[in-house]
């Protein structure tokens, strides 16, 4: 068989932990994992030899049950304007569990998705911001119950790439969706907490009120996946932003999954973009990006030199940053912490008289 | 009336800025609110036939020909081939070089000839050219006549020479021998807002139209309901103050018999049942007719149609 | 083509008649009986039973518990119970799920609740469908996001709740009233004990199902059916720490005098007669739609209802003229035909109400015109009706009539439009209509009066805060402001 052949000429890669509950099978020594730099054709090859791989060894397992079934694997792709495009580029890189085990390749974002998410969220963000925000808690609120719906999938994603007991990462799912939902209440409420009457000396009726800024680029902590993804994007986009997110190297498995929740939530598509891939490679490209209005660097490192280029990087259109903070609790509640850096405040006045 | 035209831009200004003033919120409201009634059963195969009735079927490409136009009229005189009881559309809207074609297609049909005429789509040209444009359609033998309003003139408030073009085509119209209709076509979606669709409504039936028609067709967005609302409440008051009814004609847009039954309703609880007649009110529409067919059969055989049951032209 | 026809109008009926459009009953599963629903079950009543009626055939719809002092008892102990143990130790973000399935459930069985309404209270299936139940949905949506956020609502760091809530409410909007009471009462942690209207209880039945189907724990809301009597029994319990109440303000006047001197928190959402101001640059066909939905929406059925038309001398003759050839359009008939706009009149007593004002009108020498339109031979019906001619000192000026009856008053200036408009014991609503952003907000800004509509009419959202000034009552329902009646602050 050609195909085994081939296999044993690429590096050798152990097979993927199948879906459902089939014990994995592990033939070959686990390997470090290194960020791809093929071309499309390397790459799709790679991705035969690693699907040939796991028929091979589905089928010449030989403790698995008489009647073992292979999976269909997902490939993990980019979610721009509401579809599920690889990268422009054509680049991957292999998503590993904690214990080395190959769990998925994820597609490398690059400056031109970037460019392209940019584009997608500018052509979304005014039709979102016209939305009642009614409509928008309730899509909102949508995500929560798909979400909800697949906590089992994203328990397991979690545990895998993070690392961490199944227990904690259910508990990890349900501080997500629990968050969406808290965000979601948040839609209707904002312009009463955050906006005034205001009683100036003159017969001028006065008020002020929030407004979203626009298209936001997030940078995702690399963990905690899911919950960190979702504290970055429900409080910039419930107030009516568009979103760019970044999500970082394993963080990339269930970040892609939140995109199909999302699609599935009759959010428009291209209010939330998600790339996956290396942030230091992305970050810059949408830092000074002069189409973007704001920035959250949750996930760089605080101190870091990457951190304040960044920053003067985004300083060139005066966009709005959310710095990192070291040490950051995901967990606690955020409050208004991260919805009110996305919002501007508008006041109108008008003349009283007949 | 006729003596408001003797008025110049700041007179006619004062008037037509002195009409009660248009809240688009309500208007919306009010056309959304007529868009909820339920037609059924009878009402629906009445008002199914009246929309047929008032069809202008219409094709107005750059690569219109013989043969397409005289395909279009076969299907105007019988939309539905084989059954006698489906009535006759209002007209056939043409370009005013396919005129001629036109009206030997027809001949003894009863359908009229309608011609778009005045630099359509845009408008943009000499008087001189829009008078010989109409003038030749009237002479090849049309029995309407689509004018556009200069809305670069409107825009810029000149409304005097708006209702002097207005006047000039109805002249040409009536020349030699030859009474052709006018409507008035005010280019609803370019105008932008309401109070200006209601400012050149009125403009325009002062200035002598005998219709006024909301679109060109090559312009987003055509006919809303909304619009025509204004123009059925325009034509109404304009009826009660003068004594002289002008006709209404939505184009552009209208692809589904559902939306037309719902501009059927709008003209019932609005102008009222004297604008319920190919007389007085029009569809500007090509695909529209095909749904308004397929409607009628799913009324009169209880089944969903589809799109091989009808003609294609 | 282009003759000049006469004027004369045909009727409206004609080339174009609309035919039946039923909406079909089949989709709600009427009980021939019902209990009471207490500590999350429906529970055989002490007190007997009465008739839920359809004002539109006068056709029985089912039989329902007359909830007694024991009943109530009983009721109140189960809230009190469901507060200690479960209500009031369970965090705000888990309430807040609890609230959001009651929102979710609500719009499934949207249909289902939109029939039985309009079969129950007899306003048109095209409002129950369109406004009444869809805006029940949003206010639980809405007050589910603030169970979690209430250190936000500007009413201190950590408000908390004031216990067992007795709420009563009228039958003019059924399921809407029990949303404005209850999604904010168990937003901020109160449990409830509701009494719907005698006329109308079949909704909030349905809506003791939808709390079963959502697992709300039970007890924190109870159903109480019953007449004046029960609820009079719910304001006075002891056990009972806040007291809601939408209704009349006789009524509320006397619950106001129960309370006086016990600890309990009440709030009252009174009658209204309401002002729609029309100015001569208004936008006139809209202000025309306007003064139609104000008085005639839900059959004027309605607190806020705008039933004095106030519109200025210049434009008179021809805002009076417009209003009656829209009125010539209106449709009155079945509740459950979609094309109806005026239902019937909620029972035999409203609508003897309505007749001896209208008397009234007539004797004190006000003109009445009404619509033409044929009523039914069954049911509570009343055409349509303006007065025009009246004044300030009319019996029909002053008093709330509660019904699709419009008395026409005139003015000459702003000044004397806010003189009139605030003429009243009443506060609750008005309207102003002018071309004007400067005279509107003057005009608002002296209207004595909760919520003033410009340019629209009885427009609602859970968000807006909605109340009244003076004999209107006091408190505020809806946005940020309805949270404080519910709340130890």
């Amino acid at each position: 068989m050609s195909e085994t052949k081939k296999k044993a000429e690429k590096a050798a890669k152990p097979a993927k932990a199948a879906k459902d509950a089939a014990a994995p099978a592990e033939q070959t020594a686990p390997e470090a994992v290194a960020t791809q730099e093929a071309a499309v054709q390397e790459a799709a090859t790679q991705e035969a030899a690693v699907q040939e791989a796991a028929v091979q060894e589905a089928v010449a397992e030989p403790a698995a049950p008489a009647a073992a079934r292979s999976s269909v694997r997902k490939t993990y792709k980019l979610y721009i304007g509401g579809a599920f495009p690889r990268s422009e580029s054509g680049r991957s890189y292999a998503v590993a569990a904690s214990t080395g085990e190959f769990i998925a390749n994820a597609a490398q974002a690059s400056r031109k998705d970037a460019r392209d998410a940019v584009r997608a969220a500018r052509s979304a963000q005014s039709g979102w911001a016209k939305a009642t925000a009614y409509n928008r808690g309730q899509i909102l609120y949508r995500i929560a119950e798909m979400l909800e719906e697949r906590r089992d999938q994203f328990a397991r994603q979690i545990a895998d790439v993070e690392g961490i007991e199944l227990g904690a990462a259910y508990a990890q799912v349900d501080a997500a969706v629990d968050r969406w939902v808290w965000y979601a209440g948040w839609s209707d409420k904002l312009a009463q907490v955050l906006g005034a009457a205001n009683p100036v000396a003159g017969p001028y009726w006065n008020i002020s009120s929030p407004e979203p800024t626009g298209v936001v680029a997030l940078l995702a902590p690399a963990a905690p996946t899911l919950l960190g993804l979702t504290s970055v994007i429900a409080p910039a986009i419930v107030g009516g932003n568009a979103v760019v997110a970044v999500a970082p190297g394993a963080a990339a498995v269930p970040a892609v999954t939140l995109g199909e929740v999302m699609a599935t939530s009759d959010l428009p598509g291209g209010v939330v973009n998600i790339l996956t891939g290396d942030t230091a490679e992305l970050a810059p490209w949408l830092a000074s990006h002069l189409d973007v209005n704001a920035l959250d660097l949750a996930g760089v490192p605080t101190g870091t030199p990457l951190a304040r280029d960044l920053e003067i990087a985004a300083a060139e259109n005066l966009k709005r940053v959310v710095r990192p903070a070291a040490g950051y609790d995901w967990s606690a509640d955020p409050g208004l912490s991260r919805i009110k850096p996305f919002l501007e405040t508008k006041t109108v006045w008008h003349p009283i008289g007949i | 009336m006729t003596a408001q035209l003797a008025l110049d831009d700041a007179g006619l200004r004062r008037l037509l800025h002195g009409l009660p003033p248009v809240d688009q919120v309500g208007a919306d409201a009010r056309a959304a609110r007529l868009g909820t009634r339920s037609i059924k059963t009878t009402a629906k195969a009445a008002a199914l036939d009246l929309a047929v009735r008032m069809v202008d079927l219409t094709t107005l490409e750059g690569a219109d020909t013989p043969g397409k136009v005289r395909a279009l009229c076969a299907k105007g005189v019988h939309p539905e081939p084989g059954l006698p009881d489906c009535p006759s559309v209002a007209a056939i809207c043409v370009y005013g070089d396919m005129v001629g074609t036109a009206k030997a297609a027809l001949a003894g049909s009863g359908v009229k000839v309608a011609a778009v005429a005045t630099a359509f789509p845009s408008g943009r040209a000499p008087l001189a050219v829009k008078l010989a444009d109409t003038a030749a359609a009237v002479e090849a033998g049309a029995d309407e006549i689509d004018m556009v309003i200069d809305r670069g003139a409107f825009l810029a408030g000149r409304y005097a020479a708006v209702a002097e073009e207005i006047a000039a085509v109805k002249a040409a119209c009536s020349s030699g021998g030859h009474d052709a209709h006018l409507k008035v076509i005010l280019e609803t979606g370019e105008l932008a807002t309401y109070d200006n669709v209601k400012r050149a409504s009125w403009l325009a039936m002062l200035a002598g139209a005998d219709f006024i028609k909301t679109s060109t067709g090559k312009v987003s967005p055509a006919a809303t309901l909304p619009v025509t609302l204004l123009m059925l409440e325009a034509v109404r008051d304009f009826r009660a103050q003068t004594g002289r009814q002008v006709g209404v004609k939505p184009a552009g847009g209208i692809r589904t018999a559902k939306d037309a039954i719902k501009y059927l309703v709008t003209v019932n609880e609005t102008a009222g049942p004297d604008w319920l007649d190919p007389d007085w009110f029009r569809f500007g529409a090509s695909s529209l007719l095909n749904d308004l067919l397929l409607q009628r059969r799913k009324l009169a055989t209880g089944v969903y149609s589809g799109p091989d049951y009808v003609t294609v032209d | 083509m282009a003759n000049a026809k006469s004027t004369a109008k045909t009727a409206v009926s004609g080339i174009f008649e609309y035919a039946p459009a039923p909406e079909s009953r089949s989709v709600v599963d009427l009980k021939a009986s019902y209990g009471l629903f207490i500590g999350g079950e429906f529970v055989e009543g002490s007190g007997g039973a009465f008739k839920s009626v359809n004002p539109a055939t006068e056709e029985v719809l089912a039989e329902v518990a007359m909830a007694d002092k024991s009943d109530v008892d009983r009721a109140v102990a189960a809230a009190r119970k469901a507060y200690d143990e479960v209500w009031s130790k369970m965090p705000g973000a888990e309430r807040a799920k609890y609230i959001f399935r009651i929102a979710r459930i609500i719009q499934e069985r949207a249909r289902e609740l939109a029939v039985l309404e309009s079969l129950d209270n007899g306003k048109p299936i095209r409002e129950s469908r369109d406004v009444d139940v869809p805006l029940a949905a949003a206010h639980f949506f809405y007050y589910a996001g603030w169970a979690d956020k209430l250190g936000y609502a500007n009413l201190g760091p950590d408000p908390r709740p004031l216990g067992v809530a007795g709420q009563v409410i009228p039958w003019n909007f059924p399921l809407l009233m029990l949303a404005w009471k209850v999604a904010p009462a168990l937003a901020c942690g109160n449990t409830v004990v509701l009494k719907p209207a005698e006329t109308t209880p079949l909704t909030a039945l349905l809506f003791a199902e939808i709390c079963q189907q959502a697992d709300l724990p039970p007890g924190v809301v109870n159903i109480l059916t019953g007449a004046g009597a029960t609820g009079a029994a719910v304001v006075a319990h002891a056990g009972v720490d806040k007291v809601a109440f939408t209704g009349s303000t006789e009524v509320g006047r006397m619950i106001a005098k129960q309370v006086a001197g016990t600890s309990k928190k009440v709030t009252l959402e009174l009658g209204g007669k309401a002002a729609n101001l029309v100015f001569e640059d208004a936008p006139l066909e809209q202000a025309v739609e306007g003064i139609v939905d104000g008085i005639f929406f839900n059959q004027g059925h309605v607190c806020c209802a705008g039933s004095r038309l106030l519109v200025q001398e210049s434009v008179a003759e021809e805002v009076v003229d417009r209003l009656r050839e829209r009125m010539k359009t209106l449709r009155v008939g079945d509740p459950l035909d979609k094309n109806t706009d005026i239902g019937a009149i909620n029972s035999a007593e409203q609508l003897a109400r309505i007749q001896t004002l209208t008397e009234a009108g007539e004797a004190e020498g006000a003109t009445r015109w009404s619509a033409p339109c044929e009523l039914p031979e069954r049911g509570f019906f009343f055409a349509p009706t303006i007065f025009t001619g009246v004044s300030q000192a009319h019996r029909i000026a002053r008093e709330e009539i509660f019904g699709p009856v419009l008395s026409v008053l005139t003015f000459r200036t702003p000044a004397e439009a806010v003189e009139k408009a605030n003429n009243t014991a009443y506060g609750l609503s008005a309207g102003v209509w002018t071309d004007k952003g400067s005279r509107i907000l003057w005009m608002a800004q002296r209207m004595r009066a909760g919520v003033v509509w410009a340019n629209t009419f009885n427009r609602f959202d859970p968000t807006s805060p909605f109340g009244g000034y003076k004999e209107s009552g006091y408190g505020r329902e809806g946005g940020r402001h309805g949270l404080e009646a519910y709340l130890d602050v």
